[in-house]
């Protein structure tokens, strides 16, 4: 190779690597920021912000969606296999709001630990697959999404 | 050269001619165009007909079958350019500069068609048009690129230097790339993480993944084609005063 090519060819691969060295240090600085949401167990342990609105994401529990007053107001309560927090939500829920899902709340947390939601967004999984495939497959709870364990 | 058998390098030597690149794409054209009709038939078939609904979200996933391999072109379509912009940068090819070029607004439509058919099927799925996690920004920040790109080539009246600046800015945004791959992976995002391209087996049923699979393809094919076209009418408005040109142009009766 011609000494001016191999000296481009260096000075490239060069700008390239500082480029990718500045990013990586700007990412890892912001990396907080850059989560879309807390798991619970950050809640539980007080590493979630107090008093403000931030967004909370984790599986519905099987079983535990309730509508207390026969109302527009539904709890239910959020996991990431770990911790627990319970979610009070009134408003209409996406489509793929169901037991078992992972989902994304929008919202604060009230003095008795309370996570009251001003918006839920469903957190779909990457499976896809046939009904007749679901259903026979054994466990049910294979539909856990990968994000939130 | 080193390293590289002298057969190899011939080749790209012979690719790197325009007149024997304009000759050969001539030719290759029908086949392309006849691979991606096939291609894009059985696969929108397959996706649209054949294959079965989703078990939670019903008929709403078939968007995948432009959303994924839209976004995939995106990512591929950018590497492409890099890298064509670096042998442009190195090695002073005329034609790596046109592949760049040319490029690039293909990569943006499929940028863009990525976060429209997201969008669409975001706001019935998640409840949510637009959220503003590490996937989606990024994503939005490769279109921006793109047009970056564009905008840069088109402002520079000597194509030739243009094409430097262009490259430039193209290698540095390659840094983008594994962060919209990886963005699922290394922070919470409300985008699900990767279905096809992970190290285990694709979470998707063979009779879904198949028809995805077919789509890819024809996208590729297509960004070939479209590559190909903008090319030529880019290499022929550089070699405007070049003898084969001319030679052409008479041939073909246009002067």
């Amino acid at each position: 190779m011609k000494p001016a090519r191999k000296q481009r060819l260096i000075l490239i691969g060069l700008m390239v690597l500082g480029a990718g060295l500045a990013t990586a240090f700007a990412l890892k600085s912001f990396n907080d920021n850059l989560m879309y949401f807390f798991p619970p167990t950050d809640v539980v342990e007080g590493k979630a912000p107090k008093g403000t609105l931030f967004r909370l994401g984790g599986m519905v529990i099987k079983g535990s969606v309730e509508r207390p007053d026969k109302g527009m107001m539904v709890r239910f309560k959020l996991t990431d296999f770990n911790k627990e927090v319970t979610v009070e939500y009134t408003g209409i829920l996406p489509d793929l709001f169901r037991e078992g899902q992972g989902i994304v709340a929008h919202g604060k947390l009230n003095p008795q630990g309370v996570f009251i939601a001003e918006e839920v967004l469903a957190k779909h999984d990457e499976n896809y697959m046939p009904p007749e495939v679901k259903a026979s497959l054994k466990k049910p709870e294979g539909t856990v999404s990968g994000q939130t364990q | 050269m080193f390293l590289v058998p002298d057969p190899v390098v011939r080749f790209f030597h012979r690719m790197a001619s325009p007149p024997h690149f304009y000759a050969l794409t001539e030719r290759l054209m029908p086949w392309l165009v006849v691979i991606f009709l096939l291609l894009a038939a059985s696969g929108l078939y397959g996706g649209l007909y054949l294959a079965p609904p989703d078990y939670q979200q019903g008929d709403s996933y078939r968007i995948i079958y432009i959303h994924v391999p839209s976004a995939w072109m995106s990512l591929f379509i950018y590497v492409v350019m890099a890298i064509a912009g670096g042998i442009g940068l190195v090695w002073r090819i005329k034609l790596a500069e046109i592949v760049m070029i040319s490029s690039a607004s293909v990569g943006a439509s499929f940028t863009f068609i990525a976060l429209v058919t997201g969008s669409l099927w975001g706001k019935p799925m998640w409840g949510a048009w637009w959220v503003w996690d590490a996937r989606l920004t990024s994503e939005l920040i490769l279109l921006f690129l793109y047009l970056g790109v564009i905008g840069l080539y088109g402002a520079m009246d000597d194509k030739r230097s243009a094409s430097k600046a262009v490259a430039i800015l193209a290698l540095v945004g390659v840094v983008n790339i594994p962060i919209i791959h990886y963005s699922v992976e290394w922070w919470n995002t409300l985008h699900q993480g990767p279905t096809v391209t992970k190290m285990d087996k694709p979470s998707i049923h063979v009779t879904m993944l198949v028809p995805l699979l077919l789509m890819a393809l024809a996208f590729k094919i297509y960004y070939l084609i479209a590559l190909i076209l903008r090319a030529r009418i880019e290499l022929l408005q550089r070699e405007r005063n070049a003898q084969w040109v001319k030679t052409k142009a008479v041939e073909e009766g246009g002067l």
